[in-house]
């Protein structure tokens, strides 16, 4: 995939993601959705398979999840740089991308949050930051699901693709009510890909 | 410029000894975090390290949680922030995604030469699909927080249900949704807290 980028894209980039730090209330990971809306169907930067393949493996890495931002940008910028065969260029692109989107989605919100916890800790009683954390609760709780279910509607319809579905309906249930280590599931799940079952 | 810290540390806690400790702290405890560090958090930070109390992390934890940006990272700005004001905030930032983020992009790189590998392809797509899980479970395993909700439980179940239908399946735009259905929620939210008070006073 390779396509050219001009300097008002990559700032519309920075743009698109310092004002999405700011509603990613719960984790960057709840403006995923938007994520995809934006990089794949709207602006046509990324192919779905590197959208999904960045979280899939921004997860698999140690880490904050907050890293799949980097692997947006960097696959972003891989592509406009000609893909990875286009040498140091290609490179140089896909450090860009990764600080554009890192610096995005982090500026806004770090800022805010070091502002903000340190008022919210001291009037942690007001009516008003109550009702702000009680309001927003069930809201953040369905956008995790929903970004569940994205990935998961990614790879294709439950009827046609009901392997995967299933491997995401299982895992989903083994860490809901079990303690077993997420890197055994990962693991799991690379392997019966590696072997062709899913 | 040192702004002082927001709250005093706990005198009863241990605390970190100097930013560097911070810095290996957090980078440490985030290499630990595979598919999500909050545990880890808590295992390091408050039963190994002691910096924080029990009580304390779950009240620094609802605020990071609260605000925007991902949770760990807030966490451990507020805590940076407490013992080392601003440059403490910085170094925690530091140490919890300047290590992870080299791995990452290295791992990419890596990734990128065998990308077109059919089993490589399968191993991604499995992946794929357990991660959409993990992601789906810790939605569930929150579920249980909004028994307390002052909203009550059918309130709670329909504003999580417009959530999930705009957002998974008709694909609202974030903004609109956060704006809208939550500013809705916040302000039933904020009468509700007005009422319960006021039931309160009257007993």
């Amino acid at each position: 995939m390779s396509l050219t980028l001009t300097a008002a894209d990559w700032l519309a980039l920075l743009t698109h993601f310092m004002s999405l730090s700011l509603l990613a209330i719960g984790g960057a990971i709840t403006t995923a959705p938007d994520m995809h809306r934006y990089l794949v169907d709207e602006r046509h930067w990324l192919s779905d398979g590197q959208f999904t393949s960045s979280i899939a493996l921004a997860q698999a890495a140690p880490g904050p999840n907050v890293l799949f931002v980097a692997l947006l940008g960097w696959n972003v910028g891989m592509n406009a740089g000609g893909g990875m065969g286009a040498g140091i260029a290609a490179w140089a692109y896909a450090l860009l991308g990764a600080s554009i989107t890192m610096v995005g989605i982090m500026l806004p919100s770090t800022t805010l949050t070091f502002a903000a916890a340190r008022w919210g800790h001291q009037n942690r009683e007001l009516r008003l930051v109550r009702a702000f954390k009680q309001g927003m609760a069930p809201i953040v709780i369905a956008l995790l699901i929903a970004t569940g279910w994205i990935l998961a509607a990614s790879h294709g319809s439950p009827v046609q693709h009901w392997p995967l579905w299933f491997v995401t309906a299982v895992s989903a249930l083994l860490v809901w009510r079990t303690r077993l280590h997420l890197l055994w599931l990962l693991g799991a799940g690379g392997v019966l890909g590696w072997l062709g079952w899913v | 410029m040192s702004l002082p810290p927001s709250t005093a540390p706990s005198t009863h806690s241990a605390r970190p000894e100097s930013l560097r400790d911070l810095f290996w702290s957090f980078t440490w405890l985030a290499l630990q975090g595979f598919g999500g560090v909050l545990a880890v958090v808590q295992r390091e930070l408050v039963e190994k390290k002691q910096w924080l109390t029990h009580e304390e992390f779950v009240e620094d934890w609802a605020v990071a949680q609260i605000l925007p940006g991902p949770n760990v990272v807030n966490l451990s700005l507020m805590i940076g922030d407490r013992y080392f004001g601003l440059r403490g905030a910085l170094v925690a930032l530091a140490g919890m995604l300047a290590l992870p983020m080299l791995i990452v992009l290295a791992l990419a790189a890596v990734f990128a030469g065998i990308s077109d590998m059919p089993g490589v392809q399968g191993a991604l797509r499995g992946m794929g699909a357990v991660a959409a899980g993990l992601i789906t479970a810790t939605g569930l395993k929150l579920v249980a927080a909004l028994k307390k909700n002052v909203m009550g439980t059918p309130v709670c179940w329909a504003l999580a249900a417009i959530t999930f239908i705009a957002i998974a399946l008709l694909r609202v735009p974030l903004a609109w949704l956060l704006l809208g259905v939550g500013g809705l929620a916040c302000a039933w939210a904020y009468r509700q807290l007005g009422r319960a008070r006021a039931l309160e006073t009257e007993e």
